[in-house]
């Protein structure tokens, strides 16, 4: 317990990324999920930071670089549609949107 | 670290620089069109991709890698993209008077096409994981603000909303997924993978493990599926046909790529999962299909039973030499008859009171007009696999090839289930045949019959004389190095 | 790659902040934590030598992305939100005991996973210039890419204002 490895990493990341996973699936509310699937972006990037660090490459940093990208444009069109949606129906719970059954 | 100018060899990328400037270009030819003449747009967008056709035609049988070879041009991906190309070319011209009518005649719509396409293409040349993460993302973001673009009903984007949160949901899986198998082989390029993903233990496992969770979600394959019906009914009916053809073919190619040409060696690891995943797609969206009374729903769950299929064939690719063939070939009959189908949905479509979506609107139909009858039951023959139409020969190669690879209990499976699936697609045949009814049909466009008589003249070539393009599609190798 | 106690303060307040962002009811303050642990995580990427990896973690994802959410939710007045549904009971278990699972098969699987190889710290030239370097060289061509995935999401914003604006006209 002395010396920090990328296992300690690894499982921090696979903390954080279960933990945005439960958010997603007990979550009803359009926004929180939306802040749990990034809180997953983000102990992805946490892993590939820890695993360019424990491989000495640079790669993993870059990849973290495309993943913000990605990330910011999903928000921006995410929350794009929020509004859009809230502004017709006043409510983001998606426990509403019951307009389709099968 | 010194700077050293990177090579382009914009050859291999020519057809998507020709399709995206033109895209640009036509961004900004299009403020001089008028606001209410936008389907002019819709006309002009179909020379950025008769475009890139024509390029990619000269591209066919060479062979070369770009930018580190994280971008290759094989048969394989030039294949894919002469595809992708026909769909979008087909997806246009049914979308012209349908987005005039219900998108307020919006041009973003059109452009929104054709850099989903680019992510499509780009999907099927990629031969680096970052590729693959970058296009599928290029090829889902125009899809999300698609499906929400209809302005007469909430549905759209209701069902945008839903797509979008589960697309970025796998997109975090994916990601996970891809960090996970860096780790383990300390490079994302899928040649790099092919080295060190047999000695990467069990990170490398979890990471193909969640890159395969990520890839499901997106093609819609059980368990993953439940988003499919909700945003094919709730999506324009355009929409649903481009994405239903689109970003299906688009995910298995990428799906095909990663499988075979990085982790052919761990097949024994993902074989049994595949097959199982292929077996209950196939069961569950076919029996699950029975029950529907809204046409869209139907091709929707329909559209799950034929993602179990070419599934089917993705699991057999590396055991037997044919599967990348029959999955290609049983792709094109797939497009034909899926895009012409709902093009026969969109012909029935109204736009306020009841929009004629309903099975029991079809009643009658064979009296009132017996052409568009015989080409809708001529399209439910070949989704259901009735010898004489493509979709019979697609699934008479795909089981071959399943058995070539030892799958007999898959193959069963697959063969009860295509008979279960004659069920629901001949309710539709025999609403309009068997029954009388008053009809209502709108004023079909000639786009739209146009679409219809191709792929109806399609779906009989390639069930009455498939040899050639069978050869096609089993010439459509993938290659693994630039 | 970081001392011990350094990490697991870190870590422990990284996931205080994502079980804060999970059960607070107030939809601000989720943002909030999930802004405390974006900086968590931006001072891990420091430890782990990526210091300009760091500095976008703080701007694009702590600084533009959570103040663009804060906005929209304080913009839709969506802060407060209703008590959970109450079928959500089965659903709720089922989801807890899936992740769980998921959580503790993927710690045991692979926290073991090469202990103590790291390379030395110096192996790894993460200065801004050597990003660049590569983002400009080997990765010219995502890069590309990606400037057609911003437009695409430009595009989003024009199409939903445009929808908005037809609507109150007619």
């Amino acid at each position: 317990m002395d010396e920090v490895t990328i296992g300690w990493y690894i499982a921090l990341a696979a903390i954080l990324f279960s933990m945005g996973a439960l958010g997603v699936l007990v979550r009803r509310n359009a926004l929180i999920i939306f802040m749990s699937i990034e809180l997953m972006l983000n102990a992805g990037n946490l892993l590939f930071v820890a695993f360019a660090r424990h491989l000495g490459d640079l790669d993993g940093q870059i990849w973290v670089f495309f993943t913000m990208t990605v990330a910011a444009a999903e928000v921006a069109v995410g929350l794009a549609l929020a509004v859009s949606i809230f502004r017709n129906r006043d409510s983001v719970n998606i426990d509403d949107m019951n307009m389709m059954k099968g | 670290m010194q700077f050293v100018e990177p090579t382009l060899n914009l050859s291999v990328i020519l057809p998507i620089i020709i399709l995206t400037f033109s895209t640009l270009l036509l961004m900004f030819v299009d403020f001089w069109v008028p606001d209410e003449r936008k389907d002019i747009t819709g006309w002009l967008s179909l020379f950025p991709l008769g475009g890139a056709l024509t390029a990619t035609f000269f591209q066919w049988d060479t062979i070369k890698g770009a930018f580190n070879s994280s971008v290759l041009q094989d048969n394989f991906s030039t294949y894919l993209s002469i595809l992708y190309l026909i769909t979008g070319m087909l997806s246009v011209l049914i979308s012209i008077g349908y987005i005039r009518k219900r998108g307020h005649g919006r041009s973003e719509y059109y452009f929104l096409m054709l850099f989903s396409l680019v992510g499509m293409m780009l999907m099927g040349m990629a031969n680096d994981l970052l590729i693959v993460f970058l296009a599928l993302e290029l090829l889902s973001i125009p899809l999300y603000i698609m499906s929400g673009f209809d302005r007469t009903d909430l549905n759209s984007e209701e069902s945008a909303l839903k797509y979008f949160l589960l697309g970025a949901f796998s997109s975090g899986f994916l990601v996970f997924g891809i960090a996970l198998i860096y780790g383990a082989v300390g490079s994302t390029a899928l040649p790099d993978i092919a080295e060190g993903i047999a000695t990467s233990g069990t990170v490398g496992l979890a990471g193909i493990a969640m890159l395969l969770v990520g890839f499901m979600f997106k093609v819609g394959t059980v368990p993953f599926h439940m988003w499919t019906p909700d945003v094919y009914q709730g999506a324009p009916t355009s929409v649903t046909a481009f994405m239903s053809v689109g970003a299906k073919v688009a995910g298995f190619a990428a799906l095909m790529r990663v499988l075979i040409s990085s982790m052919g060696s761990m097949d024994e690891k993902w074989i049994p999962a595949l097959a199982v995943i292929a077996a209950a797609t196939m069961i569950v969206g076919n029996i699950a299909a029975l029950t529907q009374t809204n046409i869209k729903r139907l091709l929707a769950y329909s559209s799950i039973a034929h993602a179990g299929y070419i599934l089917m064939a993705v699991t057999a690719s590396t055991k037997s030499d044919d599967g990348v063939g029959a999955a290609l070939f049983y792709m094109m009959t797939y497009m034909f008859t899926n895009l012409g189908a709902f093009a026969a949905v969109m012909a029935m479509e109204r736009f306020s009171g009841n929009k004629q979506l309903d099975l029991d609107d079809y009643k009658g139909m064979g009296k009132h007009n017996f052409a568009f009858a015989i080409v809708m039951m001529l399209l439910m023959f070949s989704l259901t696999g009735i010898p004489l139409t493509g979709g019979f020969v697609g699934k008479f190669y795909v089981f071959k090839t399943a058995l070539e690879a030892d799958l007999v209990w898959l193959v069963i499976i697959a063969a009860l289930t295509s008979v279960v699936s004659a069920f629901y697609y001949m309710r539709v045949v025999f609403n309009m045949f068997m029954f009388d009814g008053e009809i209502d049909m709108p004023t079909v466009p000639n786009a739209l019959k146009l679409v219809m008589a191709v792929a109806a003249i399609a779906t009989l070539v390639l069930g009455v004389l498939p040899a050639d393009w069978y050869t096609i599609a089993q010439n459509a190798l993938m290659t693994t190095g630039g | 790659m970081g001392h011990p106690i350094v990490f697991l303060i870190l870590a422990t307040v990284a996931v205080f902040a994502a079980i804060g962002m999970l059960t607070s009811r107030n939809a601000v303050h989720s943002a909030l934590y999930l802004v405390l642990n974006f900086c968590t995580v931006a001072v891990f990427y420091l430890v782990l030598n990526a210091p300009f990896i760091s500095m976008v973690q703080i701007t694009v994802y702590a600084g533009a992305i959570v103040v663009l959410f804060l906005f929209v939710i304080m913009l839709l007045g969506a802060d407060q939100l209703p008590k959970a549904s109450s079928n959500g009971g089965l659903q709720y278990i089922l989801a807890i005991f899936a992740t769980a699972g998921l959580a503790t098969a993927l710690i045991l699987q692979l926290s073991g996973f090469g202990d103590g190889t790291a390379k030395p710290e110096s192996a790894l030239d993460a200065s801004p210039e050597a990003i660049g370097t590569l983002l400009f060289q080997d990765y010219v061509f995502p890069f590309e890419i990606t400037s057609l995935i911003l437009l695409v999401a430009m595009m989003s914003l024009i199409v939903f204002k445009a929808q908005k604006r037809k609507k109150q006209d007619g």
